[in-house]
């Protein structure tokens, strides 16, 4: 296996990518990668759909990120934070497989040591959930949005990110 | 992929086919594990109960079932410790899926203690047994070697960049690291915990009859896991299967069929879904029309199970010589007989007996490699008709495995190059099937009736018999009052895959 860089900061989106707005923690990540240069020891992880395989991608992590699309009964593109013993809690009433998943991973973490200081959930109302790649309009119009909640986030925790420049883009 | 070389008529070269017995092997031996330690353990393991244990008592217990070297008091102590620190922290609360202190829970603190050191070690092994399948199928999970016909997985044992002699050195100690955790830690486990559990030999036994297509075909294309049916219990007759008899019905399902008092075979399947239940949110559905987004597979028009405990039925009624064996020996230690497999106990006996031959097998298939490779047959591809020029203007084919949650068919109908039709049938589809045309139960339906609640504001019973089944979906389950409103709501966990 290859050697990577100390993770401290793990921003893991979750969903299914073939399930419309279901995917808008993918799209996030996406755009973020698209958008800004990240330092080395914060890692995006597309967790899809999985949930205890993701428990090592925990070592050594102290900030945590979920992004993910939570069903609320508001609006479509209603935004909603969630920090600290509020997101196991919350996961863990989702009748999804994804989010069932997301809480036994950290279960499994408290009980390993590997839980992270800081927690963090950001999730989005979907409005489409049929099969489908795209993201509904007022969901993708969100997508910009919760990139800079996600920037937010990383200056809570001293992270510093630049845009990329034209010259990072011209690769693209 | 089975599928579309069984439409072709190809036969893959025998490196691929003993490559994806070894990559199924090892997946069942992680997929078995996780499942009992992961998703089901807590059903019967009573994490905070731990707390009253006496470590050193706990050692004297885990060394008396083997010789398992991570048993010492302190070691025990260690893990307590940990568990102290997690209940201390006020945190347990949100993790509420399971039921702390429920009175269904029955075994001794040292017995709690034993089980939750096991549920950690558990999530280091699997992560390290399977980096089989990273040597095998690139990464894992969502392997990338399979192609029809044959594999991408390069053998050479003068390549650095193939599978050579080192990397077949590796996948020996992974297996016997599988193994050595299966018969020192899960099988004793299992053992330990059901005489607290016997009553659970009497619940939960479904619908009585079980199917497996077979698998892990050796270089005569024999099966090592028989294919076969039991119907109504009848361990003296395995009925031969035919895939031709297999239907999907949809009377009861939300989908649409022009004559849906029958099913259909996959092959001629359609998925026009038909939502007729009531708009959610809603408090109550009807059942007595359709109800249910899962399609209800037959076979004979009769509901089947399907899983470990369907196929190690069918191979002990057939005179499978080593599955009889561990099947006898496993009953013998718990003093009971082979009517008590038919249970939810019986099934979650049956996926460890089942994780304990397949981790033996692992090591003959990896000898089988390993003697094909010695004697000069680097093959592992056939691309005669990797070409669609090649193919014929229509065709057919059925693919089967058996996956660790059971029989899985797929069912192909290529015509002009294209797909025509595609219809796969999975194995928790035929588990949860709702009624069909003849308005029998599925499998778990059938499992949950009688099935006795002590609280039902707590209902870890329902939990038991259905994670017995290793759902590959999450599923809600609703309990109702006798006036129809719900009182409390459960999920279901699922892990791994279909």
């Amino acid at each position: 296996m290859l050697d990577r860089p100390a993770v401290r900061t793990l921003i893991l989106g979750v969903g299914n990518l073939l399930l419309s707005d279901e995917g808008v923690g993918l799209h996030v990540l996406e755009r973020l990668a698209a958008t800004y240069n990240l330092p080395e020891e914060v890692q995006t992880l597309d967790g899809g759909t999985l949930g205890l395989d993701l428990l090592y991608y925990l070592e050594g992590v102290e900030n945590l990120l979920i992004i993910d699309a939570v069903e609320m009964g508001k609006e479509p593109g209603t935004l909603l934070r969630l920090e600290g013993d509020e997101v196991p809690a919350f996961l863990s009433i989702k009748i999804s497989p994804h989010q069932i998943g997301i809480p036994d991973m950290l279960f499994a973490a408290k009980l390993k040591d590997l839980y992270p200081r800081n927690v963090v959930l950001w999730g989005v109302q979907p409005g489409v959930l049929d099969i489908g790649l795209d993201l509904s309009p007022p969901i993708a119009a969100r997508v910009d949005e919760l990139v800079e909640k996600v920037m937010d986030e990383l200056r809570r925790w001293e992270i510093e990110a630049r845009p990329k420049g034209a010259s990072d883009r011209a690769g693209h | 992929m089975r599928a579309v070389e069984d439409a072709l008529g190809i036969r893959i070269p025998n490196n691929a086919r003993i490559l994806r017995n070894i990559i199924e092997g090892i997946q069942y031996v992680q997929d078995h594990v996780i499942h009992f330690y992961h998703l089901h353990a807590l059903d019967w393991v009573d994490i905070v109960s731990a707390l009253d244990a006496d470590p050193t008592t706990t050692a004297q217990l885990a060394q008396s079932l083997s010789d398992w070297p991570q048993s010492s008091a302190a070691y025990f102590k260690g893990v307590q410790d940990r568990i102290a620190a997690f209940v201390a922290s006020g945190q347990l609360g949100p993790f509420a899926n399971a039921y702390w202190g429920h009175s269904a829970y029955k075994l001794p603190p040292e017995a709690n203690l034993m089980a939750v050191a096991h549920y950690l070690e558990a999530l280091d092994w699997q992560r390290d047994v399977i980096r089989a399948h990273a040597i095998l199928g690139g990464k894992n999970p969502h392997l990338q070697t399979y192609l029809v016909g044959g594999m991408s997985t390069p053998i050479d044992p003068n390549s650095e960049a193939a599978l050579n002699a080192d990397k077949v050195a590796m996948l020996n100690g992974l297996f016997a690291k599988a193994k050595q955790f299966v018969d020192k830690v899960y099988l004793p486990d299992v053992l330990a915990v059901a005489p607290f559990y016997l009553e659970w030999a009497g619940i939960g036994g479904g619908v009585g009859n079980f199917l497996s297509y077979g698998d892990w075909p050796d270089a005569n294309g024999d099966l090592w896991i028989p294919r076969g049916a039991i119907l109504n219990k009848d361990l003296s007759t395995v009925l031969p299967v035919d895939h031709e008899e297999v239907t999907e019905h949809v009377t009861r399902s939300w989908y649409e069929y022009d004559d849906e008092t029958k099913g259909k075979h996959p092959w001629e399947g359609e998925t026009r879904p038909n939502y007729t239940g009531p708009q959610p949110p809603y408090e109550f559905m009807d059942t007595s029309g359709k109800y249910s987004w899962v399609k209800a597979p037959r076979l004979r028009d009769e509901p089947m199970e399907v899983g470990p405990l369907a196929r190690m039925l069918i191979a002990y009624a057939s005179g499978h010589k080593r599955i009889q064996a561990v099947v006898n020996s496993v009953l013998e230690t718990l003093g009971v007989g082979p009517e008590v497999l038919f249970s939810t106990l019986g099934r979650t006996a049956a996926r460890c007996i089942e994780t304990v031959i397949v981790a033996e097998k692992l090591v003959d298939w990896t000898n089988e490699l390993v003697e094909s490779m010695a004697s000069g047959d680097l093959q592992i591809h056939d691309g005669d008709l990797w070409d669609p020029d090649n193919w014929p203007a229509e065709t057919k084919g059925w693919g089967f495995t058996e996956a660790p949650r059971g029989a899985l068919g797929h069912w192909i109908h290529i015509k002009d190059k294209k797909i025509h039709n595609y219809q796969a049938v999975v194995p928790s589809t035929w588990n949860s099937s709702p009624r069909g045309a003849s308005g029998k139960e599925g499998p778990y339906e059938a499992a949950l009736i009688g099935t006795p609640v002590a609280d039902p504001e707590k209902p870890i019973e329902i939990l038991r018999t259905i994670h017995s089944f290793d759902p590959c979906m999450a599923c809600g389950v609703h309990v109702l009052d006798a006036g129809g409103n719900e009182i409390t709501k459960v999920v279901v966990q699922a892990t791994g895959s279909c």
